[in-house]
C-alpha cells in the first residue's frame, strides 16, 4: 500500500499528489514514469514523474481526470493509500547518461503543453543541480491552466510562457512562440525536448526539423503493465515498431509516426468510463 | 484382459459455457475419483512418475485415493507440488504422466490430471493445512517473478529453511496463472491464490510492484539487501509480432494485451475500470493453448471468432482437449492460411485480414510439415478485430541490466538445464525465462531444480567458510 502524503489543486481537473514509494524514489531518474492502481477494480494509469524525494521517499505526480480511475483518484485524500504503484518504468532521459562536460555545450530548449509541465519538471531540475540552466516554454489554454511556474522559474535560464487566449505571457501556440524565439529573438538551440499532448509535439517535430534541431518527444500511448508484455504502447518510429514503455518513452521526435500514434490513442476512448459496453453477450 | 474405460469428467455444455467464464470442466465427485482410482495398476516401475517434471509419487497418492483418504493423498502430492489444483487443470498430462501409463497403450490411460485436481481441491475445500514449519537457517535468496518458476523454487527453498522474498513485477502474484489462463480454464480467487496463499504459509515474502532492473537491480539485491543467491524465473513475457503491413491499426492486439485485460485486470466483470475491445467478428492468429485461450475469450465476450493457422489441424500445438472444447463452442479454424496483411478503414481501424492458403511440405527441423505458400491464393477474411498469438519471448530487461548475465539471441538466459546456473555465481535461472514460451509444468520443475541447487551451492559456501 502506497500512502498519499500530499494533494494539492493544480488547475481544473489536475491535482499533484506525493506517494510514499522509498523503492520507486530511490530508482528513480528524469524521464521515467511510474504506473498507478488506486484499488481492486482501477485501471493500471501510466503517469510521468513530476519529482522525487530519495530522503522522504516519496514520488511527485500530476494528474488530469479522464476516464473513472483518475477521477476516483482524484476524490483520493492526504493520508489515503493507493494499492499499487510500480516503477521506474522506461528508459531514463538520454542526458542522464551523457558526458556532463559535454552536455554543459549545450543549449537545451523544454517545450511543454498542459500536464507536459509536470514530466518535464524533473528534466530540469537535474540539470540545473548539475550546474546547467535550460529554457522552457510552457503553454496551456489560459492562466488558471499554468502550472508549476514557481517552481520551474527556480530552475530554468528564461521560462516563457504562453496562453490560447492571451491571459497569461505569450498569446498563442507554443511552436508559434518557439518560432519567434529562433526567428526573431536570435535564439539558438542544440536540443529541444517537447512533452505535450501528441498534437503538440507533432508540430513542434516538424517546426525544428525545419531547423534540424535535435528533438526529443515523450510519449504516453496506451499501456497495461508498463514493462513490455502487452505491447498496446508500440508506436512506429523511423518505420521500426517500438514499444514506449521499455523502448522509450523518449524517442526521436523527427522519426515518430504521430498520426499513427494519434490514431491508436483513441482505441479505447468510447470504453472509458462505459462499462455497458463490456461483456456483450456474457451471463453475468 | 478387457481395459475398463476412464470414468467420464462432467463439463459445461458448450452452449451454456460459451457465453460465461465459470470454469468448462467441473472435475470429478469423489466416488467418480475413487472409480477411476481403481483402473490404476501399481505398476512395479512406474513410468508416469518418470515423465512428471517435478516427480510427484503418483501411484501412492492414486493408491490412497482409492481408500478414500484424501487427505494423505494431499500430502503425497504436497511433498513434490505447491501448485496441485493449478496443475490438475492446466499440464499437458496427455503428453507427460498420462502419456506413460501403460494402460494406455490398448486403451485410456488413468485420468491422473483429473484425480491430483480432485485431490486438490477437496484439501482447499476442507481447508486442510499442508504447511510445516520448518527451522530458520538465516540465509536469505531473492527469488524473481511470482509466476510457476518462482513460486515452486521460493516453496522449495522455504522448506529446506531459507528467508525467501518473491519480488513480482505486476500487482498480483501468478504470472501467466493470473494474467494469462482465462477463468474458465483455471479459477483464480479460489484456485490460483489459494495456492499462491499455500506458499506464503511456508514463509515465503513477496513483494508485488518491483520491476527487477528498473526498482531495483540483481547486483543491488546482492550488495546492498544482502541476499546471498537469486532465481531468476521472470518468464516469457514479451509479445511476438508478425511484422506485416497494417500490424499497428486500432483493433490489433498480442494475445498478451487482449488476455491481460480480460484475466488480470478482469475487464470482463462489471465494474471494472479497465476496457477491452471485444470486437464482433475476430480472427486469432496462431494455434497453441494461448490462441484457444484468446479465442475462446473473444467469443465469451460476444464475437464471432476464427483461429487463423499456418498448418493443418495435425500439427497445431495446443493441446487436444484445448482444440475440442474450442471447436465444440463454436470457434472456426481456418487451417493452411497465413496472414500478409491486415487491411483498415479510413480512419485505422481494421477491416480485414488478407490471408495467404498453404499446402504442407517436407518436415523441418522440428520434425512438423513446413506450411508453403501457394501463389495467388490471397484472400480476405472480414473481422473487426485481430488477435496475434505468435508466441512470447522473454523479457530483456533483466539480461540488460545485469552485468555478466548473458543471453542467447532469443533472449533467453543462458542456464544449465540440470541445475538452472547462468553465467554468473549465485545467480540462477529458470523457467520461460531460459527456456523461451514453453509449459506451466515445465517451469515448476525448473523452479525446483533451481531451488535444489541454491541449496547445494550455499550449503558448500558455508562449509568452506568454517
Amino acid at each position: 500500500m502506497y500512502k498519499i502524503t500530499k494533494k494539492e489543486y493544480l488547475a481544473p481537473n489536475i491535482y499533484l499528489m506525493d506517494i510514499e514509494a522509498p523503492r520507486v524514489a530511490r530508482a528513480a531518474k528524469p524521464g521515467q514514469f511510474v504506473i498507478v492502481k488506486i484499488d481492486e477494480k482501477g485501471e493500471r494509469i501510466p503517469l510521468t514523474i513530476c519529482d522525487y524525494d530519495k530522503i522522504a521517499g516519496t514520488v511527485t505526480i500530476v494528474f488530469q481526470t479522464m476516464g473513472s480511475s483518475t477521477k476516483r483518484m482524484a476524490l483520493m485524500e492526504v493520508g489515503e493509500y493507493f494499492e499499487d504503484f510500480v516503477g521506474p518504468l522506461g528508459r531514463p532521459s538520454d542526458f542522464v547518461e551523457e558526458d556532463l562536460e559535454e552536455l554543459k555545450k549545450k543549449k537545451i530548449m523544454f517545450v511543454a503543453g498542459g500536464v507536459g509541465a509536470a514530466p518535464v519538471y524533473p528534466q530540469i531540475k537535474w540539470l540545473h543541480e548539475k550546474g546547467i540552466d535550460a529554457d522552457a516554454i510552457v503553454g496551456c489554454k489560459s492562466k488558471d491552466y499554468l502550472l508549476l511556474e514557481k517552481e520551474m522559474k527556480i530552475v530554468t535560464g528564461n521560462l516563457y510562457v504562453a496562453t490560447d487566449d492571451g491571459t497569461y505571457g505569450y498569446k498563442g501556440f507554443v511552436t508559434n512562440l518557439l518560432k519567434d524565439l529562433i526567428e526573431k529573438e536570435g535564439k539558438k538551440y542544440d536540443v529541444v525536448v517537447a512533452i505535450g499532448p501528441m498534437i503538440m509535439m507533432k508540430f513542434i517535430a516538424k517546426l525544428t526539423k525545419d531547423y534540424d534541431i535535435k528533438t526529443i518527444v515523450s510519449m504516453n500511448p496506451v499501456m497495461v503493465d508498463g514493462t513490455g508484455m502487452c505491447g498496446g504502447c508500440r508506436i512506429t518510429v523511423g518505420g521500426e515498431t517500438k514499444f514506449a514503455c521499455v523502448d522509450g518513452p523518449e524517442f526521436d521526435g523527427h522519426l515518430v509516426d504521430f498520426d499513427q500514434a494519434m490514431r491508436r490513442s483513441t482505441q479505447y476512448k468510447t470504453e472509458e468510463g462505459h462499462v455497458c459496453n463490456l461483456g456483450l453477450g456474457v451471463n453475468k | 484382459m478387457e481395459i475398463k474405460k476412464r470414468v467420464q469428467v462432467k463439463e459445461q455444455a458448450p452452449e451454456i459455457r460459451k457465453a460465461n467464464f465459470e470454469e468448462v470442466c467441473l472435475g470429478y465427485s469423489l466416488e467418480d475419483a475413487v472409480e477411476e482410482s481403481r483402473r490404476c495398476l501399481h505398476c512395479t516401475k512406474p513410468l508416469c512418475v518418470t515423465k512428471c517434471p517435478v516427480s510427484i509419487n503418483i501411484p501412492e497418492f492414486i493408491e490412497h485415493v482409492k481408500n478414500s483418504e484424501f487427505e494423505k493423498a494431499a500430502r503425497v502430492i504436497a511433498e513434490s507440488s505447491a501448485l496441485p489444483a493449478v496443475c490438475g487443470r492446466v499440464c499437458p498430462q496427455e503428453s507427460q504422466c498420462e502419456g506413460k501409463c501403460v494402460l494406455g497403450i490398448k486403451g485410456e490411460a488413468v485420468a491422473i490430471g483429473k484425480l491430483e485436481r480432485v485431490v486438490a481441491d477437496w484439501s482447499r475445500e476442507n481447508n486442510i493445512d499442508l504447511s510445516k514449519t520448518f527451522s530458520k537457517n538465516g540465509k536469505k535468496v531473492a527469488v524473481v517473478g511470482a509466476g510457476p518458476a518462482g513460486l515452486t523454487c521460493a516453496g522449495d527453498l522455504a522448506k529446506l529453511g531459507y528467508d525467501v522474498t518473491i519480488f513480482e513485477a505486476l500487482h498480483k502474484a501468478g504470472g501467466v496463472l493470473v494474467y494469462g489462463i482465462p477463468e474458465f480454464r483455471l479459477p483464480k480467487e479460489t484456485v490460483v491464490q489459494h495456492e499462491v496463499d499455500n506458499v506464503k504459509a511456508l514463509g515465503v515474502k513477496i513483494e508485488t510492484n518491483v520491476v527487477i532492473g528498473r526498482t531495483v537491480t540483481i547486483d543491488e539485491l546482492i550488495s546492498e539487501e544482502g541476499f546471498q543467491a537469486i532465481f531468476v524465473g521472470s518468464g516469457a513475457g514479451l509479445p511476438i509480432f508478425m511484422n506485416i503491413p497494417g500490424e499497428n491499426s486500432n483493433g490489433v492486439f498480442s494475445a498478451n494485451e487482449f488476455l491481460t485485460r480480460n484475466n488480470l485486470m478482469k475487464a470482463f466483470k462489471e465494474g471494472y475500470d479497465t476496457p477491452i475491445k471485444a470486437g464482433k467478428k475476430v480472427a486469432v492468429v496462431g494455434g497453441g493453448n494461448v490462441a484457444m485461450d484468446a479465442a475462446r475469450t473473444a467469443l465469451r465476450l460476444g464475437g464471432e471468432v476464427h483461429v487463423v493457422y499456418r498448418r493443418s489441424k495435425a500439427e497445431l500445438p495446443a493441446r487436444a482437449e484445448e482444440v475440442h472444447h474450442a471447436i465444440e463452442e463454436g470457434i472456426i479454424f481456418d487451417l493452411l492460411c497465413n496472414p500478409v496483411e491486415i487491411l483498415a478503414d479510413e480512419k485505422g481501424w481494421v477491416s480485414g485480414i488478407k490471408c495467404i492458403r498453404m499446402r504442407l511440405g517436407e518436415p523441418d527441423a522440428s520434425g512438423r510439415r513446413t506450411p508453403v505458400e501457394l501463389p495467388g491464393s490471397e484472400f480476405v477474411i472480414d473481422v473487426d478485430t485481430v488477435i496475434m498469438s505468435l508466441g512470447t519471448s522473454p523479457n530483456p530487461l533483466i539480461a540488460t541490466t545485469t552485468k555478466g548475465l548473458q543471453a542467447n539471441k532469443r533472449g533467453c538466459l543462458i542456464a544449465e538445464e540440470e541445475t538452472g546456473k547462468t553465467t554468473l555465481e549465485g545467480i540462477y535461472a529458470g523457467g520461460d525465462a531460459v527456456s523461451g514460451a514453453a509449459t506451466v509444468i515445465l517451469a515448476m520443475g525448473a523452479g525446483k531444480k533451481g531451488a535444489k541447487s541454491i541449496h547445494e551451492y550455499l550449503s558448500s559456501k558455508n562449509d568452506i567458510q568454517i
